[in-house]
């Protein structure tokens, strides 16, 4: 009798949770009203404004927030501040009290579009007068998906090389020698340049995370223009895969090269520059900020990262924001993003910056904005007399902005990148070739694209 | 003379009811159960909250995991029930196979010499005397680092390099490996850091060390006993409890395990280096769940992990009945 009814309490509370299930899934997904909206630019959006991802942690966030929250007085607003936080995102907008805004990576907007958790910006766009002929190229190109425009993108992060001078002159090789236009010539210089250190790299051709950047200087991306088949086993790829690796193996292989580099004092005085445990490399341009302010004194030389034909290149990746699907509030929400976007705003936020460097007597290297208009005018609030070698430095800066490239917005991109950072790491670790490593990529790769793309072609075959 | 029988006096029917089977003790039972239900309603409602905490955020969970694990189900769209497939998955994912066998390596190595080097130590702090006290503090310190850090202190530690632990290899003429990048060298490297954390498996031994009596010692000393014998025929019959105790946990706890490795080779640092051979079980579930936003398969996973720790749990206490001596059943 009691098993019984313990049975029939067990019974019960399985079908109240399936009840709850089913309830679960009747909240979802929820229209957004971004079609309903109406974006006029001379209207006052009202409301609440809750912004996810975003932290107005230094003065180009601060001033440029100051300016989007003028520019809607009758709005409140409130930062959930912190990188961007995907499950608590999704989940937000699946239990139908999604955030205003979000403000992601300009890679995750592909999946977010093709699992409807955001919305295409085109009403927004045309409402508001927001002109995205501004934007840089390769920034528009990484939230548009499908044809459609889904984030604003802003900031533009790109690489340019670094090389120690004095390692480079007692090698007796140039800044020319390991700028990647000629890859025999890197080679042959990362070895002449780690014998000038004390147990450092002469070349880090820093895998796994630049292989896009090699790739795509030797003629092939890892993913075509429509972000729908992966090209990871081309044979271009393999080539240059197997070129960076063996700047590792020359140098007595990647644990080795790795273990200096995970000892280095990055962020510090007695970074790998200053202390001359490093001949030369491919970095983001914030790194030059970095050495500018920790060791200012640093024998530098630099340069921009180049194609075999001496052509400069460089691999954009930055944020954008994005209005997720299901909020009422899609008017301010894109009228904030015009403003945080606005040439003006980049403007008055650079100036703070300009302000805050002097006052500590800094160089002011820029600020790379994702705006062509805007990178033009901050550009030229730079000091003309600007010292070697950072002059040299903007200057690389500011010409591989122009020659930067992107990846398509894809709804697999989680699982597109780890395909081929695992091959690579697979060939770092000894565990397979380049070509048997690309070739296991390319198949777990295009699996997770096909699935994706099939997912999304089946829902939208109406949209 | 003749005795005639006495003639009863006519019932009430208040006799009546009282003598009717059972019927006597059911307003004194009616009684004792309302009795006792105002008993239990005092720590009933202490422990609603708990209750309450375990319906919502654990049992609810566990039973929407399992439906989710027939499901396709990205977070964001409804699940969308597609039977059996994820199970199906889970048998041609090579992941899987690789992810397991990281697991139980790191487990089946891990375990054993997490206890072994928790019980010498235990059985060192026992002979410590006033020290112990200084000792035990020591030994505890190590617990309270967060994870995080112990992963990003693993790479440091165990850098090929310039890490202390091959430096102090070279002291004795080793050539340390690099730990952190050689596939055969990662996991021996994060089982070396996990005893990092024996702070609180030496305190529960030492703690059942202290509860030996002492007359056995006393009496195996009088048969002439010397410190291994009384160790293995007096000692560890009598902590053999404790001890199958933290096989148990310490078990289900490397099964388990996440945050050390993900910290070192998966997680979103200024590196996007990862290696195969430190991909272990939840790190892949993880990734699936949380990265790839493939939640019905993630869930899937998920009950495939219970479903092998349920197995080696019931293993280990099938062997407990033969190996381990409960004083109170003697």
């Amino acid at each position: 009798m009691r098993i019984h009814r313990d049975i029939c309490a067990g019974a019960g509370a399985i079908a109240l949770a399936l009840a709850l299930t089913a309830c679960a899934e009747g909240t979802a997904t929820q229209e957004g009203d971004e079609e309903t909206a109406s974006f006029d630019p001379e209207a006052a959006p009202t409301g609440s404004l809750q912004i996810m991802g975003f932290g107005a942690g230094d003065e180009i966030a601060t001033t440029r927030y100051e300016a989007a929250q003028q520019a809607l007085p009758e709005v409140d607003f409130t930062l959930v501040e912190g990188d961007l936080d995907i499950q608590q995102f999704l989940s937000a907008v699946a239990s139908g009290e999604p955030p205003d805004l979000v403000y992601a990576n300009r890679d995750q907007i592909g999946t977010f579009a093709s699992r409807g958790a955001i919305v295409p910006l085109d009403s927004c766009i045309e409402g508001e007068g927001i002109d995205t002929s501004a934007f840089r190229e390769a920034a528009l190109n990484q939230v548009t998906f499908n044809d459609q425009v889904w984030g604003i993108p802003e900031f533009n992060s790109i690489q340019i090389t670094m090389a120690n001078q004095e390692l480079l002159d007692a090698a007796g090789v140039g800044i020319e020698d390991v700028n990647g236009s000629d890859w025999e010539a890197v080679t042959s210089a990362s070895t002449a340049l780690a014998e000038q250190t004390d147990g450092g790299i002469g070349y880090d051709s820093k895998l796994p995370e630049f292989l896009p950047l090699w790739a795509h200087a030797n003629g092939v991306d890892l993913i075509s223009e429509d972000g729908r088949t992966a090209q990871l086993n081309d044979p271009a790829v393999v080539e240059a895969l197997e070129w960076a690796v063996g700047i590792y193996d020359d140098q007595g292989g990647f644990a080795t090269v790795k273990g200096i580099r995970d000892s280095a004092d990055f962020f510090g005085s007695g970074n790998q520059f200053a202390s001359s445990t490093l001949g030369a490399m491919p970095m983001e341009q914030w790194y030059v900020n970095v050495l500018n302010d920790v060791s200012p004194e640093a024998p530098m030389a630099f340069d921009t990262v180049q194609t075999p034909e001496g052509e400069p290149v460089a691999y954009a990746s930055g944020s954008a924001w994005a209005i997720p699907a299901g909020t009422d509030t899609a008017a301010a929400a894109c009228r904030f993003m015009k403003v945080m976007t606005a040439t003006d705003t980049w403007l008055a936020a650079a100036q703070a910056r300009v302000d805050l460097r002097e006052e500590s007597g800094q160089l002011f290297t820029g600020v790379l904005t994702g705006n062509v208009e805007a990178d033009e005018q901050i550009r030229e609030m730079i000091p003309a007399d600007a010292p070697e070698p950072w002059a040299s430095a903007i200057e690389a800066v500011y010409e591989a902005n122009d020659s930067a490239f992107s990846f398509p917005a894809n709804p697999a991109d989680a699982e597109f990148k780890t395909a081929w950072q695992d091959a690579v790491n697979r060939v770092l670790n000894g565990q397979q070739e380049p070509q048997e490593a690309l070739d296991q990529a390319q198949e777990e790769a295009q699996g997770a694209l096909d699935e994706a793309w099939a997912s999304w072609d089946g829902d939208s075959g109406g949209r | 003379m003749s005795h005639a029988a006495p003639h009863p006096a006519p019932l009430t029917s208040q006799d009546r009811a009282l003598r009717r089977p059972g019927r006597g003790r059911a307003p004194r039972r009616a009684g004792q159960d309302r009795a006792r239900r105002r008993r239990n309603l005092a720590p009933l409602l202490f422990i609603s909250p708990w209750i309450l905490g375990f319906l919502i955020f654990t049992l609810w969970p566990v039973i929407y995991s399992a439906y989710l694990s027939f499901t396709d189900y990205d977070v964001i769209n409804a699940p969308n029930w597609v039977g059996l497939d994820n199970y199906r998955q889970l048998a041609e994912d090579p992941k899987i196979g690789l992810s397991l066998w990281n697991t139980a390596y790191y487990t089946f190595i891990g375990v054993p010499l997490h206890i072994l080097v928790s019980l010498a130590l235990a059985l060192l702090l026992n002979q410590a005397g006033r020290s112990a006290g200084f000792f035990r503090t020591a030994f505890f310190l190590p617990k309270m680092t967060p994870p995080v850090a112990a992963g990003i202190l693993l790479l440091l530690l165990f850098n090929g390099e310039q890490g202390l632990v091959n430096e102090v290899l070279g002291w004795f003429g080793f050539d340390g490996p690099s730990w952190t990048t050689d596939p055969t060298w990662v996991k021996p490297g994060l089982i070396l850091l996990s005893l990092w954390s024996i702070g609180s498996s030496t305190i529960i031994l030492l703690a059942a060390l202290r509860n030996v009596p002492n007359e056995l010692y006393e009496s195996a000393r009088v048969d002439g006993a010397g410190f291994l014998q009384r160790t293995v025929h007096v000692t560890l019959p009598m902590i053999s409890g404790t001890i199958f105790f933290l096989v148990i946990v310490n078990t289900i706890g490397h099964f388990q395990t996440f945050t050390e490795a993900y910290t070192a080779y998966f997680g979103s640092g200024n590196t996007t280096y990862s290696n195969d051979a430190a991909l272990f079980y939840v790190i892949y579930l993880f990734q699936q769940g949380f990265e790839f936003l493939h939640m019905g398969y993630a869930s899937a996973m998920a009950w495939l992990l219970f479903v092998i720790i349920m197995i080696f749990t019931a293993i280990q206490l099938w062997f407990s009945q033969r190996f381990v001596f409960y004083e109170g059943r003697q």
